[in-house]
This record gives C-alpha cells, structure tokens and sequence, in this order.
C-alpha cells in the first residue's frame, strides 16, 4: 500500500505554480545557521546543491573552505577550496595551528548591495528574505556579480544571467529544508525562519556567540556562523 | 509674432522629442511585465516561478514514510543525525515512483568521505586511516550503515 | 588552478568585466573630453581653439554612436537591454545609463551640431542632388529658414545648450566612474574620487584627442596648422593634466597613508600583476613623460615644428596612458580576491565576441565614422571646391 505522503509528493514533484497554499510570505524571514565546529568538510552541501539546482561545473552556489591559522597569526591564514570542496579536501597532515572549515553560500543580506545596484530590477529580496534571481528579466551585465562582497555570485555559462543559491525557495516554501541543510551529516548548517517562534535555532542564536561574514560591509548578512574565528574572509 | 517664424526649426526639433515621448509611453505600457512592482522593483510572478523549480531531494520525512523500519534503527545509533539522501543521493525520483530503484552504494568509497582522518577535522569527530582501520575492506563489513557502532554481544 | 595565485572565492576566479568594459569608459570619456574643449570656445570664450569647435563636436559624436556597443556585446541578454528604459531601478548607477546617454546624445550633441551645422544643412540641401539631397533634406526638418534672426536665436539657444551640455557632458562620464566607486564591496574601486578622476583624466584623453585629430586632418587637407590654436590646446591640456595627476597621486597617498586592510594585497598586486600597466604606461610613459613635455612647452621658447612634434608625441602617449588608467581601474580591480589572499590573471580572448579583435575593430569603428560625418557635415570650407553659394530666401 502506498503511504497518502507519497501519493501527496507526486503533486509537489510536479512543481506547484505557486507556493503551498498554505505559506504565506510575511511570515517568514528565512536565514541560515553555520555551526563551524560541526563542519567536518565533507562536500556533501556542495555536491547535494550542484545536484539538486543543476549547478553549472566550476560555478558554486556554497562552498566550503578550509582554514589553517598558525599560531596567532590571525592576519595570514592558509586557505583551499579544492573545486569548492565538492570532493571533500585532501587530508592535512600539519599538526601545528588549528584547521577549522567554512562553508558558503549568499548570506542572503537584508540590505544587500547585489539587488541595490541591478539596473533593470532583475534580482531583489523576497517578502520573505530570500535574495533571488528573476532569470527572464537579467540581462547578465554582473554588476551585481561584482558588487557582493562575499562572492557567492557568478553568471551561468548557458543561461547567460547572474545564478546564486536561492536558499533552495523551491523547497523550504513547501515545508522542507534546503539541500546543502538536508544533506549535512553533522547538522553543521542549518536553516532558520527568524519570524517562527517555534523555530529550534532561535534558542541556539540567543545562546551562543554568533557572526556574520564582513560584518563591516553592514550588508545586513542573514547568515549566522557560530564560533567564527577572526581569520575568516 | 515673427518669433514662431524664425524660431519654428525649433519647435520641430522639439516635436520630434514629444512624438518620441509618446511611444516610448505606449510601448512601455504593453511591454512591462503586468506583475511588475507587485512586491517591489521585481516581476513578482518571479517569486512563483522560482518555487515550482523541480525537486531531485525528497527529504527525510518523505523516505520515513515508507522506510520506518530503518528510520527507528537509524534513530538509536550514531548516524541518527544523518540523513537518509546524505548518503543515498537524491531520490526523489524513487518516492514519486517506488519502481525507480536507487543505485546500490559502495561503502568501501562511501564513508570515508566523511571519516578518512585528517588533522583539519574537528577532534571529537570519529575518523580512521582507511588502510589502518580495515586495510581497505569495505565499511560494512563490520559496521551497519544505518547504525554504525558495532555491537559488541548480540550482534544484529 | 591555472593563472591564480594564492586563495581566490571559487566563483571569482574567472574575470566578469573583460576589455569591451575598459574600452566603454575610454569612448565615454572622449567624447566629454572633445565636448569640453568644444565649450571652451563656446562658453569661455577661448578664441584660439575655434578651428577645432565643430571637429570637437563631430568627433564627440562619433564616439558616442560607438560606445554602446561594447556594452551591448557584453550583456548576456542585449535584447533586454531595453528594460533600463521600461523599469529603471533607482538606487542603481548603471539604470541612468540609458537616459544619460539619450539625453547626451539627442538634447546636447544632436542639438548643438544641428544648431552649428544649420545653414550649412540648408545649404547643402539645395545645392545637392540625389541620395544626399533628400539626407540633407531631412536633416533641415523641412525648415529653410536661414534668416539673420533665425541664426541669431540658433546661436543663443546653441550657447545655453552649451552650457547645459558641460554638466552633461560631467554626468556622462561621471556616473561612469560612480558605478566602480560606489562599490563597498572592491577596495580598488571604492573611492568617492572615482568619478572625478574619470572626468579629468576623461578631458585630458579627449582634448588630446581632438589635438590629433585636427593636426592629422589639417595635414591630410595640405594646409597649415595654427599654431596659437594648438599651442592654447596644448597649454590647456597640461594645466588639466596637472590636476588630473594630482588627483590620481592624492588617492595613491591616500591610500598608502591609511593602509587599511586591503592595502597588502592591492600593493602587492600593483607591483607584481599590474606593473607594467600601473608603473610603466599609466604613469611613467602615460603621464609623466606627456606632462613634462608639455610643461617644456609652457616653460621655453621653442620654434613651431618642434612644439608640432611634441604635441603628437604628448598626444599619443595620453590616449596610451588614460587607456591604460581604464584598464589598471577596471581589469585590476578584477585581478586580487576579495579575500585579499590571492589573484588571478585575466585571460584576454582573440577571436570572441568579448575578444582582442573585437575592441581593436570598436576603437576604429569611431575614426571610420568620423570620416564619414566629415565629408557630410564638413567642418570647414574645402578650398578646393566652390565656396558655398550665397543664402537663398527663405521658401
């Protein structure tokens, strides 16, 4: 017998018009939450994004680096990401300093510089904080490509118009969880609705000591990272 | 008033301009897309657009609804945090259609993407030198995947 | 990985902006170069340089027919490029393009030269036969009108166009400059100099230009150069020049000075990967050489045929060194991570659409066109044809 979810779930493959019809957009504010010692480096988010977005070859929606910071040493810190670390990373045999690894992905910024500079209004921020693409509309100048600081954009080779993570929208308007989250073995990344009292991680973000990447840049970053050592770029 | 006479190149000029205007005026009014402005600067229709994109991961919830079994042995062991797609890939092809069967998996390439030892990894993390560990079997010769720790009496 | 050095973010490897974007601004730039020397004679009066007021704004607009088209072969979509007019976004530099652009082009450019040109179109509308006639037809907007009080207003509202067209001219190639310094995001770029310095580095290319160009068409036609009208260009040039540099060599002090914490990767960039752009052709054989040559100038006595070779030799070495500045601001900007740990290299394609070729062919495309606007709307008399007939009544 076949259980009614699965039934239900050829409706939701088939790819709805709309969201669910029960998601309403102002009542979410989607966000991310990266627990830095939980990363192993697996690649298992880069691999599980490029799959389940059809990510182009060379081109990456999250990433993950490796650092290795000798010492002190805050200022120069020995930094890989093989391929993005879609293999995983080559083992490291120093024992000296401490390594740690740092998965990226579009911080998704409240005030994000990408959609303030879009000429045409091809790219901006949801009513439920998700920073997206309208790929019929770009016309693919990389003026937003060029004005992330974080570098989480690139222009697809086929389309033609600017590409980053979509905070997997198709999937966390249907009550599920993105892909790189998904598919984390450690529960290093995790997704969060900052409007949803009943959300686990809002307990985590009131207790621990967060940050955001170039805190600086006052991009608003959505992205949460815990224990983010200050040798990260 | 000669002004008009000798100024009239002038409002010719400018005329063109007008005429301009106006279509530019009409053919913005049939060109821009109608969701346009709906939720700010952006084609608003986009939004739904990008929400029917096409899953390849079903998530775990979706698995456990036919794979209990395995849920609840998964739920008392090590990997209870791992989910079932982490390792299988994304099928949610075989939950629209059960008949469509996911590939077997190599544990001997499979788990050592995560548990191949390495100085970078956080310490707690349980890892092994591959060849060292088992010289180079594959992993569930001994460990259960779904629940890794080896039981020490009343093996599963 | 090939050509980086050190850590790049995966996704910035691969440059976005290649040499069609070094080449926009350069066009942009003369062509507010040449205006501006053109509003010296117009507005401040500058009697000297008349010879070189329509051949200014000719070739002003010669460029500016070309500089959309580097733009065009860059966008992934250009057929949607019609959107900045539809939906322009507010906040954004680049929306304005479109309408800077039009208006530069239709109100200031198109306007000044007809209102110039305006008896010579009548004119050459009656005296022409075929093809041409009906151009020139066309381009009278069925007006015949070529009264003493008709050219009388022409050249009062020509003067206010003028006028407005220097501000324009600033805004055209100004927000050119604002589009890289109001990034936060690249420290190469991020500067509220920006745009300043792209105008005066925009009006020395642009005087220097038009330089070349009336000494090289003065030449082709077998004539004398006037000296006091190339040695006023040339004294104009060095003085702007002199600014131009101070500006560039205040924002290096600057940012030597603060050495934030971008400074060791861009230093390190600058002698390493950008040297011979940076150091030797912006600097040294761009400006310091054209500088000091033209301050000879200034400062001696020399015969004509001397000063004539320093000009073209100045001139050439400008267009070298602002081209060079475009590159260093646009391409360097590309070059380091905003990790500040690494670079990478800018592959230059040959044969693509974004390619070597392609630019080469854009930078001609302009001088080609210029001929054509010359034999149309010449600039001035030919002496070896009829002078043009006497006014007939308006019909």
């Amino acid at each position: 017998m076949l259980p009614a979810a699965a039934i239900a779930w050829k409706y939701v493959l088939a790819g709805t018009p709309e969201e669910s019809p029960n998601y309403n957009k102002s009542d979410h504010w989607w966000s991310m939450l990266i627990d830095i010692p939980k990363c192993i480096g697996c690649g298992n988010c880069v691999r599980a994004c490029a799959a389940e977005n059809d990510v182009p070859e060379g081109h990456f929606r999250t990433w993950v680096e490796r650092y290795h910071v000798d010492d002190w040493h805050m200022e120069s810190p020995q930094v890989i990401s093989p391929d993005g670390g879609k293999e995983g990373f080559p083992a490291a045999s120093e024992d000296s300093g401490k390594y740690f690894f740092v998965p990226k992905l579009c911080n998704h910024c409240a005030d994000s510089p990408c959609t303030q500079v879009c000429p045409v209004g091809a790219t901006f921020i949801s009513p439920d904080g998700v920073v997206l693409v309208d790929q019929t509309y770009c016309l693919g100048c990389a003026y937003c490509v060029q004005a992330c600081p974080y570098g989480c954009r690139y222009i697809h080779p086929e389309k033609r118009v600017a590409d980053k993570c979509t905070l997997c929208y198709h999937r966390i308007t249907q009550g599920l969880t993105t892909a790189c989250c998904e598919n984390c073995p450690t529960g290093a990344r995790q997704l969060v609705d900052l409007k949803d009292p009943n959300d686990p991680i809002h307990a985590f973000l009131k207790t621990h000591h967060v940050q955001v990447l170039k805190p600086q840049m006052a991009t608003g970053a959505k992205v949460f990272y815990n224990e983010l050592d200050g040798s990260v770029r | 008033m000669s002004l008009s006479k000798d100024a009239g190149h002038l409002f010719r000029f400018a005329f063109l301009f007008v005429i301009a205007f106006a279509v530019f005026l009409v053919v913005r009014h049939f060109v821009v897309p109608k969701t346009f402005g709906e939720y700010g600067h952006y084609r608003g229709a986009a939004i739904g657009e990008i929400a029917a994109r096409p899953l390849h991961y079903a998530g775990h919830d979706t698995c456990e609804t036919c794979h209990a079994d395995v849920a609840e042995a998964k739920k008392a062991g090590k990997h209870a945090g791992v989910n079932c797609e982490a390792c299988h890939g994304p099928l949610a092809n075989h939950a629209a259609d059960p008949s469509i069967q996911p590939a077997h998996l190599d544990t001997a390439v499979l788990c050592i993407r995560c548990h191949a030892a390495s100085a970078a990894k956080p310490k707690d993390f349980p890892q092994v030198d591959a060849q060292q560990h088992s010289g180079g079997l594959a992993c569930e010769t001994c460990h259960k995947p779904h629940s890794p720790a080896i039981q020490t009496e009343g093996a599963k | 990985m090939n050509g980086v050095e050190g850590f790049m973010y995966p996704n910035e490897i691969a440059l976005q902006w290649s040499v069609l974007i070094v080449l926009y601004p350069y066009i942009t730039g003369l062509v507010a170069g040449a205006f501006i020397l053109a509003s010296l004679e117009r507005i401040f009066n500058v009697e000297a340089v008349k010879p070189t007021y329509r051949l200014a704004l000719l070739t002003a607009l010669a460029f500016l027919l070309v500089a959309p088209l580097p733009l065009q072969l860059h966008l992934g979509h250009p057929e949607r490029s019609p959107e900045m007019y539809f939906t322009p976004h507010a906040t954004s530099a680049m929306a304005m393009f479109g309408f800077v652009y039009l208006w530069y082009l239709m109100a200031v450019l198109v306007f000044e030269i007809w209102l110039d040109y305006r008896r010579d179109i009548v004119l050459l509308s009656q005296s022409s036969t075929g093809l041409l006639r009906r151009l020139y037809r066309i381009m009278t907007l069925g007006s015949q009108n070529i009264s003493p009080r008709s050219l009388a207003i022409d050249r009062k509202v020509g003067w206010i166009v003028t006028l407005v067209g220097i501000p324009s001219a600033f805004i055209l190639h100004g927000y050119v400059g604002f589009i890289f310094g109001s990034l936060k995001a690249n420290p190469w770029w991020n500067s509220p100099l920006m745009p300043v310095v792209f105008i005066f580095s925009a009006m020395v290319s642009g005087i220097a230009a038009v330089m070349l160009l009336y000494m090289g068409t003065t030449k082709w036609r077998k004539l004398p150069i006037d000296m006091p009208c190339v040695d006023t260009i040339a004294m104009y040039l060095f003085y702007i020049f002199i600014l131009d540099f101070s500006l560039e060599m205040l924002d290096l002090i600057h940012r030597v000075y603060e050495a934030d914490e971008s400074f060791r990767s861009l230093n390190f960039m600058v002698h390493t990967r950008l040297y011979f752009s940076q150091i030797v052709l912006q600097i040294c054989i761009g400006t310091l050489v054209p500088i000091i040559l033209l301050g000879i100038v200034q400062v001696t006595k020399l015969p004509p045929f001397i000063r004539k070779r320093i000009y073209v030799v100045a001139g050439c070495l400008v267009q070298i060194g602002i081209f060079a500045m475009r590159w260093n601001v646009v391409i360097g900007g590309q070059l380091f991570s905003k990790s500040f740990l690494g670079y990478t290299t800018y592959k230059m394609a040959l044969v693509t659409k974004e390619g070597l070729l392609v630019a080469i062919f854009l930078t001609i495309l302009p001088l080609c066109i210029l001929w054509v606007l010359l034999k149309l709307l010449p600039p001035w008399p030919d002496k070896d044809h009829a002078p043009l007939p006497a006014a007939t009544p308006a019909q």
